[in-house]
C-alpha cells in the first residue's frame, strides 16, 4: 500500500503548495483579519467628547480595553500605535435601541430565525441565548460606528429578555454590554398589523382585550408566585418552592423592580393604555416605551409619567392616512420639545446601519443634530444604567469610538477607524469584499 | 322635517368631503406656468446653474439659465437656497393600484395594472412628498410572465383614474425570476417552474408560441393562410414584445438567471430588456453592460439584503459597481411606503461606492427615465421637457435636506409649506373609527407578492401566508 502510494507523494506535495500559495494570495477571503488592542493614539484629530461638547484638537489614547486619556494634552504611550487624525473626528460609538441583529439571518427562512419563540407568553425566553456572534449582519452594522445594539425577541405578548450587545465579541457572554437585560412586552395593540390588516375595528378591539386580559391573569398569578418565592427563601426549611412555571419565574426580576420592563407600543391609545397599566401594577418607574410611532399623540402623557422612549423606526410613513407625510420623521423631536427622554432604535435586522440616516432625518425634521446625537449615545447610555461605560469619549470609559471624516450622518462621509472595547477592528464585511473583488472584474468581457 | 333631516345629513356629508373638494379644486385651478427663480439648478445632464431660474410655460420646461424674466402672467416663486432638481422617476413600485398580482397562472401578459389605478391613493402625495414625480407602477412579481405595467404621471388631485397615465409612454410588461415564481408555482402548487430551469422554459414556450402567432398572422396577411389566428391578448402582448415595441421589465436577483434571460432574448431578438432589483447584477455588470444594442438595464435597491436566500450575497456597493462598469442603473423603492425618500437612497451611493453627484442624482432621474423610455419628456431639466421638478431645502442628497415643492407638468402638487396635513382625497365615512397602525414592517407591508395568498401547513396548523418582494 504505502509503495504503491510513494509515487503519487510528488502530486500531493504539489497539491499542498499550490494550497498553500492561494492561502498567501488570499487571506482575506480565507478568514476574517480580526482585531487588535493597542494601545493606541489618535492625535490630531476633533474630538466629540458627547454630544455639543467637541474639542477642536486633541488625542484619544487607547488602552486595553479603554480610553486612558483625553484632550489637547494628553499623552501618547511610547509604545502607541498612532494614527494622524487632521481633518477627522472620533466619535463615541452609536447605540441602536431596538434591532434584531443576530437573532435573524436570512428574512424568508424561518429556520434563521430566533427572535420568534412559540407561545404568546414566554417571558423566560432570552435574545442573548440565540445571539450569533459570526452573523454576516455583525460587521456591516458596525462599520458605520454602530458598537451595540437592542437585540430583541418579539411575537406574543411577553416574548422574553433583550440584550445590549456589543458588535465585537465571540460569544453571546463577550458581546453583552454591562449585562443589560430588559424583559419585553408587547403591549396588546388596537392599532392595525400592518396595510393589509382588514379586521373590523370591533375585532380588533375585542382581540386586544382577550390578550390583555391573558397578560394581566399571568401577571398576578406572577406576583404570587414571587411572593411565594421570596417567602421560601426567607424559610427555606418550612415552606415549599411554587410549582415551576418557567414564565412566571422570567418575570421574577420584573416584579422585584430589579430589572426595567420594556413596553412596546405605537399606537396613541396602545400606549396611553401601556402606561395606565404600568402604573396599577406598580413597575412604571422601570418602565422603558419602545416604539412609540404615536407618541407625538400622548407625548404629553408620556412626559408626565416620566418615562423613557426609545422611538422608532422613524423611516416610516405615519401611521393615519390623515397624518402629515413626515410624522414619523417629526415624532423624536415632538416627544423630545414635550419633554421626554429619547433615544432611537431602527428596528431593523440587515440594515440597523442605517441607524445613521434616522438620526440624520431625526436631525433635519426638528430634533436638531445634537439632540440626535444624544439620542444613540449618550441618552440610551442613561436609560440602560450603563453611563458610566459608554457613550462618551472620556478616560476610563470602554473604548468603544469611531474616526470619520465627516458628519457621521451624511451618505458620503466614511469610517475610518473602528474601536470596539479597544480592539481595532477591520472595516471590512461581505459589501466591502464583493466591492473590491467585483468593482472590477478580471477577466472581465469574454466574448 | 324628513327633508331637514335629509338636507342636515347631506351638509355633514358635504362638511365631511371637505378636504377632498378643496384639494380637487386648488389643483384643478393651479397655474402651470412659473418662473422659479433663484436656485441651485442641478440640470443632471448639463451641469450646475447657481442663482438660476427656470420659467415654465403651459406645463413644460420653457427656459432655463440665469437672469431669465417673468412674462406677465406667469406666476414667479422665489427658490433662493433652494435647490431644483429634475422631478423623480420613481421605476418600480406597486403604490396606486389596487391589485398588484394576476397569480393564476405562469403567463398573463393579458392582464395590466393600467385597468386598476387607484388615483385617491394617499402614496402618491407621499411620494410626491419626496419629490417623485412620474412611476412605473408594476404588476407583481408572481409569475415568470405577468401582466403589463403602467407609467403614471403623479397628478395627485385628479380623480379619474386614466388622467395619472403619462400619455405617450411606451408599454410595458412584467417578467419575474427566481424564488417569487419557483415558490408559488413549484413549492406552493406542484406546477412548474420549481426551479430555475423550469422559469427558463416556461418564457421559452412563451416567446415561441408568439413567435407562432406572428407567423400565422403574417401569412394571413399575405394570403398564404385563409384564417388569421384565434386572437390571443395575451399572445398579441408578447408579439409586442417581440416587435420591440413593450418594453420588459424583469424582476431577477441572481447572476444565472440574469445571464438565462439575456441569452433568452438573444435567441429571440428582444433588445428591451431592464432587470428589476438585481441584487447580483455587480457579479455580471460587463455582461448586462454589452447586452444587445443598447444593454440591459438595472434598477436596485440601495441597500436591501438578506430579506431572503437569493439575496443574502449581496452588497450595498451594487449601483455604484453597475455605474461603474457602464450599465444604465437606476434605484427604486418597489415598496408602498417606502417611496418617499429615492434621494436619500441615491445619496447611499456616495458611502456604498464613490460616486459624484451628478452619478448619484441620475440613478432617480434620467437613468430611469431611458429604462422606460421616457427620456424625452422627464428626467432632467432641459427645455422642451415636461415641466416635472423637485424643490428641495439644501442639496437633494444631503440627508438633511427637506423637500419644498413638487411641480408636475408645471403644476405644483406637493408644498411643504401650503399643503393642510390631511391631504386625503376621499374621506373613509366611518373615518371616526380610522385606526392608527401598530409598527411597520415590510414584510407585513404590501409588495410583488401582494395578491398571492398561499395556503401553508405549519405545527401550528394552516396558515394563511402572504410574503413580500
Amino acid at each position: 500500500m504505502l509503495s504503491a502510494f510513494r509515487p503519487r507523494l510528488p502530486h500531493v506535495s504539489a497539491v499542498l503548495a499550490l494550497c498553500f500559495a492561494l492561502l498567501l494570495a488570499c487571506p482575506a477571503h480565507a478568514q476574517k483579519t480580526p482585531g487588535y488592542q493597542g494601545p493606541f493614539a489618535l492625535t490630531n484629530a476633533q474630538i466629540v467628547v458627547a454630544p455639543g461638547d467637541t474639542v477642536n484638537q486633541g488625542t484619544v489614547v487607547i488602552q486595553d480595553d479603554s480610553i486612558a486619556a483625553v484632550g489637547p494634552g494628553a499623552t501618547v504611550p511610547e509604545n502607541a500605535q498612532t494614527f494622524d487624525g487632521e481633518g477627522l473626528t472620533v466619535y463615541p460609538g452609536f447605540i441602536d435601541s431596538g434591532t434584531h441583529l443576530g437573532i435573524a439571518e436570512v428574512g424568508s427562512l424561518p429556520e434563521t430565525q430566533d427572535f420568534n419563540e412559540i407561545g404568546e407568553l414566554t417571558a423566560h425566553m432570552n435574545a442573548l441565548t440565540a445571539v450569533n456572534p459570526n452573523s454576516v449582519h455583525v460587521p456591516t452594522t458596525r462599520v458605520h460606528g454602530i458598537t451595540s445594539v437592542i437585540t430583541e425577541p418579539e411575537e406574543g405578548i411577553l416574548p422574553g429578555t433583550a440584550a445590549l450587545i456589543s458588535l465585537h465579541g465571540y460569544t453571546p457572554e463577550q458581546m453583552h454590554l454591562g449585562g443589560v437585560t430588559l424583559t419585553k412586552l408587547d403591549f396588546p395593540s388596537v392599532g392595525r398589523q400592518g396595510p393589509s390588516d382588514d379586521r373590523s375595528p370591533e375585532t380588533i378591539q375585542k382581540e386586544a382585550d382577550k390578550a390583555l386580559n391573558k397578560l394581566n391573569e399571568l401577571w398576578t398569578q406572577a406576583e404570587r408566585y414571587a411572593r411565594i418565592d421570596s417567602a421560601v427563601a426567607v424559610e427555606p426549611e418550612t415552606r415549599r418552592k411554587p410549582e415551576f412555571v418557567p414564565a412566571m419565574e422570567g418575570l421574577i426580576p420584573v416584579i422585584r423592580g430589579e430589572q426595567p420592563l420594556m413596553i412596546s407600543a405605537n399606537a396613541a391609545p396602545d400606549l396611553s393604555a401601556a402606561l395606565d397599566w404600568a402604573e396599577e401594577r406598580g413597575v412604571l418607574d422601570q418602565v422603558i416605551l419602545s416604539g412609540a410611532m404615536e407618541g407625538w399623540r400622548v407625548a404629553d402623557e408620556i412626559a408626565a409619567a416620566d418615562v423613557p422612549v426609545l422611538v422608532g423606526s422613524i423611516m416610516q410613513p405615519p401611521s393615519r392616512e390623515s397624518d402629515r407625510y413626515d410624522k414619523a420623521y417629526r415624532t423624536p423631536a415632538l416627544l423630545h420639545e414635550a419633554g421626554v427622554t429619547v433615544a432611537l432604535r431602527s428596528g431593523k435586522t440587515e440594515n440597523v446601519r442605517n441607524l445613521v440616516f434616522h438620526a440624520g432625518f431625526a436631525a433635519a425634521h426638528g430634533l436638531g443634530k445634537t439632540e440626535a446625537l444624544r439620542a444613540i449615545t449618550t441618552t440610551p447610555a442613561q436609560i440602560f444604567g450603563i453611563e458610566d461605560q459608554v457613550g462618551t469619549i472620556e478616560a476610563g470609559k470602554r473604548a468603544n469610538l469611531f474616526v470619520a471624516n465627516g458628519d457621521p450622518f451624511q451618505p458620503d462621509t466614511n469610517v475610518r477607524h473602528l474601536f470596539i472595547d479597544g480592539y481595532k477592528l477591520p472595516l471590512e464585511n461581505r459589501a466591502t469584499k464583493l466591492y473590491d473583488e467585483f468593482l472590477n472584474r478580471t477577466p472581465g468581457l469574454t466574448k | 322635517m324628513r327633508l331637514r333631516s335629509l338636507l342636515s345629513l347631506l351638509a355633514a356629508a358635504l362638511w365631511l368631503a371637505a378636504p377632498a373638494t378643496a384639494q380637487d379644486q386648488l389643483r384643478a385651478d393651479a397655474p402651470d406656468d412659473w418662473l422659479i427663480r433663484d436656485a441651485t439648478v442641478l440640470t443632471v445632464t448639463n451641469g450646475t446653474i447657481e442663482n438660476g431660474d427656470v420659467l415654465v410655460r403651459d406645463g413644460d420646461i420653457a427656459q432655463v439659465g440665469q437672469d431669465v424674466s417673468a412674462p406677465d402672467g406667469v406666476e414667479v416663486y422665489d427658490a433662493s437656497g433652494e435647490f431644483v432638481m429634475p422631478g423623480i422617476v420613481e421605476s418600480h413600485q406597486h403604490m396606486a393600484i389596487s391589485n398588484v398580482n394576476e397569480a393564476t397562472n405562469q403567463v398573463t401578459a393579458e392582464v395590466g395594472v393600467g385597468d386598476v389605478l387607484d388615483p385617491y391613493d394617499i402614496g402618491i402625495y407621499r411620494a410626491l412628498a419626496g419629490g417623485v414625480t412620474t412611476a412605473h407602477v408594476m404588476h407583481g412579481s408572481a409569475n415568470p410572465i405577468g401582466g403589463r405595467n403602467e407609467t403614471i404621471k403623479l397628478r395627485y388631485g385628479v380623480t379619474t383614474p386614466d388622467a395619472l397615465k403619462m400619455d405617450g409612454a411606451p408599454r410595458t410588461v412584467k417578467f419575474a425570476l427566481g424564488e417569487n415564481p419557483t415558490g408559488l408555482y413549484g413549492e406552493g402548487r406542484d406546477q412548474v417552474p420549481r426551479t430555475r430551469m423550469g422559469v427558463e422554459q416556461v418564457i421559452r414556450e412563451a416567446l415561441t408560441e408568439a413567435r407562432r402567432y406572428m407567423e400565422a398572422e403574417q401569412d394571413y396577411q399575405n394570403g398564404d393562410r385563409a384564417q388569421p389566428p384565434a386572437h390571443s391578448e395575451r399572445l398579441e402582448v408578447l408579439a409586442g414584445v417581440l416587435r420591440g415595441d413593450i418594453l420588459v421589465q424583469t424582476h431577477g436577483y441572481r447572476a444565472d438567471e440574469l445571464l438565462m434571460l439575456m441569452k433568452v432574448f438573444e435567441d429571440f431578438g428582444i433588445q428591451n430588456l431592464v432587470f428589476h432589483h438585481v441584487n447580483e447584477g455587480f457579479k455580471i455588470a460587463p455582461e448586462l453592460a454589452a447586452f444587445g444594442d443598447n444593454g440591459a438595464g438595472a434598477s436596485v435597491f440601495s441597500d436591501w439584503w438578506s430579506y431572503k436566500f437569493e439575496v443574502y450575497y449581496s452588497t450595498a456597493y451594487n449601483a455604484a459597481i453597475l455605474t461603474e462598469n457602464g450599465v444604465n442603473t437606476s434605484i427604486n423603492t418597489d415598496i408602498p411606503g417606502e417611496q418617499r425618500d429615492l434621494y436619500l437612497q441615491a445619496a447611499k451611493t456616495q458611502r456604498y461606492g464613490d460616486l459624484s453627484d451628478t452619478q448619484a442624482l441620475r440613478l432617480i432621474t434620467i437613468n430611469p427615465a431611458r429604462q422606460l423610455g421616457i427620456a424625452d419628456r422627464v428626467g432632467s431639466i432641459e427645455e422642451g421637457k415636461d415641466a416635472d421638478l423637485a424643490l428641495f431645502s439644501e442639496h437633494p442628497l444631503s440627508v438633511y435636506t427637506e423637500p419644498q415643492r413638487t411641480y408636475v407638468d408645471g403644476v405644483v402638487r406637493f408644498d411643504h409649506e401650503q399643503d393642510p396635513d390631511d391631504m386625503r382625497l376621499r374621506v373613509d365615512p366611518e373615518g371616526s373609527v380610522e385606526l392608527a397602525r401598530d409598527g411597520w414592517s415590510r414584510h407585513a407591508a404590501h409588495s410583488c407578492l401582494k395578491g398571492v395568498t398561499q395556503l401553508r401547513a405549519t405545527q401550528n396548523g394552516v396558515t394563511l401566508e402572504n410574503t413580500g418582494r
